[in-house]
């Protein structure tokens, strides 16, 4: 055996703490060690070209790199042995830089440590066994949960390079919340002129199967091989019979709140949520049909000319296989009723932007006149908060939600335009446009539209003669302030989805104390999770305006189409592997596992000519987590790359 | 029912009245009050303006001579005295470098475990309003008054805790109770200008005038309040208000306890209501609970 010893300087992250020649000099000392070096940068292209070199001229076979993280460059020098022609795995990293140099500063002492870690990797790498990748094989289909503008962009973006996507949504139309919107910041678009456009797009697309009112219920598997479970809700209208005519909704008796118009307008109990719904089949609410409730009425049965409605559907659970997933949720709206000081969301005129979203849409509940809820009468004095909710540690949640001062200003800029002698107040924190024509809109808001910004909170709002009195503070002139309005609309901030926590448990991503769904990385791996093959887009990872869900949803897609033009999945041979022999059938390895990636298997003991049971590991499954060798009382399972080989040699070395 | 009583300076001296209306009341529902011995200032404006350390000794030095007694919580009904109490016992609980300093001035360990309860919420919450209204003899009908919290007795949540910050209920869920009607008004937590009385009237007139005038375009004949320093900024001012801002206010300030002995049968005589500078009796006479 020739071990080589590769010392890196990092530039003088690592050699202003430690002494690298002596390093090498020592490691040049270590049992089977042939060769040892020391380079400015051992991943720089002349450093990688010095360890091939050097496996060349010195026939070594095993290497040592005492250099920075493996999480960094292992990968690195894994290709450096690969192109000197040995085996990849016969590498180890000794980390002397966030391990050593730095952490310390006392040079001597550094030194001496580093050379224990090489001393250790030299152990290590001795024990070491040429390893092979794994393949798998790759499902060349995409899941996305969730159908609001992130799920339709992800998957307008799959389909175009011509791969299958499946979209759930759990609305009985896909669109999401920005179907509800009015216009959008800061170009004032319609929201609903660039939207439905897409919907329409992504339901006509060969490529693309859409499942509204339906869930996903489970999921198993794992990239490139994931099963997953749909429940197709019971909509009581066929989806093929059902033309979208109208005629049953229009003879419907029942009228309930529109949770599309935010309880501002009504519905039928069997309904579309919005004209330009995708599909364009109504759903009956069953909480509400009188069928449902009492057996009487059924005229939505009776009017339909195509006998689409259908009372006894029943849900239907799916099964599929996908090779990636991208997770586009979205989020919902901060429940400002915890808030005291504002009526604890009891008045009736203090509303929020997304009821004001309905409102100012001229083909919503009150035709684009801004009403006040409680009696109908226009509203001229119009008080908006900031931060309902967000930058809130006390009664809602510490970060910032990003899109609430620019569609305050938004709408502030909209009352003046549906009623010139309405003045709008704003009462914020902070301003926080940072984006493309951002500030410059809420500029153009201050000075062409006469919004008066207020920088301050809102300390109570009460109901007095009909009006609602506003108080605050306006903190740059240190006045207090008492605004009579007819309205109030608050800003209120994006949250998790209530079971978001559920979903990620379903789909083994992390999630924050917020809910809000982690990221791999947050800088540099903002769509990808731990979880490979699932990717997030949209507000169900942060709060995020139009723009940023999309470029989210793209990023997501080209991630997941990355995936799915592999021929085949290559897999880290760095996993468990069960000794037979040695096993004893205890399925504590079972139970240790969080992957579910180990499976018991019967095998014919030649011996005691009798069967036993086993563990086996699932390649594809196993993520060389190590939980399991850590439970096995018989030693008998090891992970590769960390064998108790190894391990014990390197403890010996110590 | 047994209690160590916490009147405080104001009970001894401006509120009169809700003395003794309080010792009427509990006495009548069998609720005994047994006086802290020794009793010393509570810690309010006075102390927690001068030392902080001040404010948190003086409250736990009373609390431990309540500890002495056989009855384990501590009862109070002036807010502030309610407020320098819970706090005092907040700090003791979870400050320790607090605790220690403390503890070396008073000269004995304390972890803030005698419990302070406001009267309004003894009446409420422990003897409950249920067992209330069987006591009931006389119930005041016909008139409405707007019940009046102030700043200390429902502030700050984590520490009082025994009724809605924002929307406190339980002094209308008693008067209720007792047949006032409690009308709907915003001012329930407003600051009347507190201890500023003194040092800086002009506040307190603005303030006061804010909420009587809130009661009375609300519809209220009456104030019903729980704190000295409330009631005597609104009727002890009230005079001055007028003049100031050129208003007509007649608006009689009651303590809850007040209303409530009357409602239990007890003599006006002994409630201390020819103490208030706006006298109630006229509006009591149109309602019928005094003849």
């Amino acid at each position: 055996m020739k071990i080589g010893v590769f010392v890196c300087h990092c530039g003088t992250n690592i050699a202003q703490t430690v002494d690298v020649e002596e390093v090498a000099k020592a490691a040049a000392k270590l049992p089977k060690v042939k060769f040892a070096a020391t380079y400015k940068y051992m991943c720089s292209s002349p450093g990688q070209a010095l360890i091939v070199e050097a496996i060349k001229e010195k026939a070594l076979d095993r290497i040592v790199v005492s250099a920075c993280s493996p999480n960094l460059h292992e990968k690195t020098f894994r290709k450096c042995l690969e192109d000197a022609g040995i085996n990849a795995y016969l590498v180890e990293m000794a980390n002397i830089r966030e391990h050593c140099s730095w952490v310390h500063r006392d040079k001597l002492e550094a030194t001496r440590k580093a050379i224990e870690l090489v001393r250790l990797a030299v152990a290590k790498v001795s024990r070491s066994r040429p390893l092979e990748k794994t393949y798998v094989p790759i499902e060349k289909k995409v899941l996305i949960i969730g159908g609001g503008i992130s799920g339709i962009q992800s998957a307008i973006d799959i389909a175009f390079a011509k791969y299958p996507v499946v979209i759930v949504e759990r609305e009985p139309s896909i669109g999401g919340r920005m179907a509800g919107f009015d216009k959008t910041f800061p170009t004032l678009d319609c929201a609903a002129c660039i939207l439905t456009p897409k919907m329409v797009t992504v339901s006509q697309n060969k490529y693309v199967t859409i499942h509204t009112y339906s869930e996903v219920m489970e999921v198993t598997g794992h990239v490139g091989d994931f099963t997953v479970k749909i429940r197709k809700k019971a909509r009581a209208v066929d989806l093929n019979k059902c033309t979208g005519c109208g005629a049953c909704f229009a003879k419907c008796p029942v009228k309930v709140d529109s949770e599309f118009d935010m309880g501002l307008g009504k519905r039928t109990a069997i309904y579309v949520p919005f004209p330009q719904a995708v599909p364009n089949v109504p759903v009956i609410d069953r909480e509400h049909c009188l069928w449902f409730q009492k057996k009487a009425c059924g005229a939505c049965k009776k009017v339909c000319p195509f006998g689409a409605i259908e009372y006894d559907m029943q849900d239907e659970i799916i099964e599929e296989k996908f090779g990636a997933i991208i997770v586009a949720t979205g989020f919902t709206q901060f429940d400002h009723s915890v808030y005291g000081e504002y009526g604890y969301g009891r008045y009736k005129d203090v509303i929020t932007g997304l009821h004001f979203e309905r409102m100012v849409n001229s083909s919503g509940p009150t035709g684009g006149k801004i009403a006040r809820p409680s009696d109908g009468k226009s509203a001229k004095d119009v008080v908006f908060i900031h931060c309902i909710g967000s930058r809130d540690e006390q009664k809602g949640v510490p970060y910032c939600s990003r899109v609430c001062c620019m569609y305050t200003a938004k709408h502030a800029l909209l009352l003046k335009e549906h009623d010139k002698d309405a003045q709008a107040y704003v009462f914020y924190i902070d301003i926080r446009a940072a984006g493309k024509n951002y500030e410059e809109f809420v500029k153009k808001v201050q000075d062409e539209y006469g919004a008066i910004y207020l920088r301050g909170r809102v300390s109570r709002i009460f109901e007095k003669a009909g009006k609602l009195i506003v108080r605050g503070a306006d903190t740059l002139s240190g006045a207090q302030i008492e605004i009579k309005a007819d309205l109030v609309v608050l800003a209120t901030g994006l949250v998790a989805q209530d079971d978001a926590a559920t979903l990620a448990q379903m789909l083994h991503i992390p999630y924050d104390q917020n809910r809000l769904f982690t990221e791999l990385h947050p800088k540099l791996a903002p769509v990808e999770t731990i979880t490979n093959g699932i990717f997030l887009t949209g507000a169900c990872q942060s709060p995020k305006d139009i723009p940023d869900a999309v470029a989210t949803a793209s990023a997501a897609s080209v991630k997941a189409l990355g995936l799915l033009i592999q021929d085949r999945l290559e897999k880290e041979p760095l996993i468990a592997k069960v000794d037979t022999d040695l096993c004893s059938g205890c399925k504590a390895c079972v139970t240790a596992c969080p992957f579910n990636a180990i499976e018991m298997k019967e095998v014919e003991v030649k011996k005691l000519k009798r069967k036993k049971s086993v563990a086996e590991v699932v390649k594809g499954v196993c993520t060389g987590c190590g939980n399991c060798t850590a439970v096995c009382r018989m030693s008998a399972i090891d992970l590769e790359g960390f064998t108790n080989r190894q391990i014990i040699e390197e403890i010996e070395a110590l | 029912m047994k209690y160590a009583y916490y009147p405080g300076c104001s009970l001894h001296s401006t509120a009169k009245e809700y003395d003794l209306s309080t010792k009427e009341v509990a006495s009548a529902l069998g609720i005994e009050l047994v006086q802290i011995p020794d009793w010393i200032c509570c810690g309010a404006t006075p102390a927690h303006i001068t030392m902080h350390l001040l404010s948190i000794a003086l409250p736990v030095k009373n609390l431990l001579q309540a500890k002495k007694m056989d009855s384990c919580e501590v009862v109070t009904c002036c807010a502030a005295c309610f407020s320098r109490l819970k706090i005092a016992n907040e700090f003791m609980k979870r400050d320790p470098e607090h605790r220690e300093k403390v503890e070396k001035i008073v000269g004995e360990p304390y972890r803030g475990e005698v419990k302070v309860r406001h009267f309004l919420d003894v009446l409420a919450n422990v003897f409950g309003l249920k067992n209330l209204k069987e006591k009931i003899v006389k119930e005041i009908k016909g008139l409405k008054a707007a019940c009046y919290y102030g700043c200390l007795l429902t502030r700050p949540k984590d520490v009082t805790g025994f009724d809605d910050l924002e929307e406190p209920h339980l002094m209308d869920d008693l008067m209720k109770t007792i047949g006032v009607e409690p009308v709907k008004w915003p001012y329930k937590t407003e600051c009347c200008g507190a201890s500023f009385s003194l040092t800086k009237t002009d506040i307190v007139l603005k303030l006061s005038c804010d909420i009587l005038q809130m009661a009375e375009d609300e519809g209220a004949e009456a104030i019903v309040v729980a704190c000295p320093l409330c009631q005597s900024n609104l009727d002890l001012r009230q005079g001055m208000i007028n003049k100031k801002y050129n208003k007509n206010f007649n608006m009689p300030i009651f303590y809850f306890t007040q209303l409530v002995a009357l409602s239990l049968g007890i003599e006006p005589e002994k409630l201390g209501l020819g103490k208030h500078i706006v006298s109630p009796m006229a509006l009591l006479k149109k309602k019928g609970v005094v003849v």
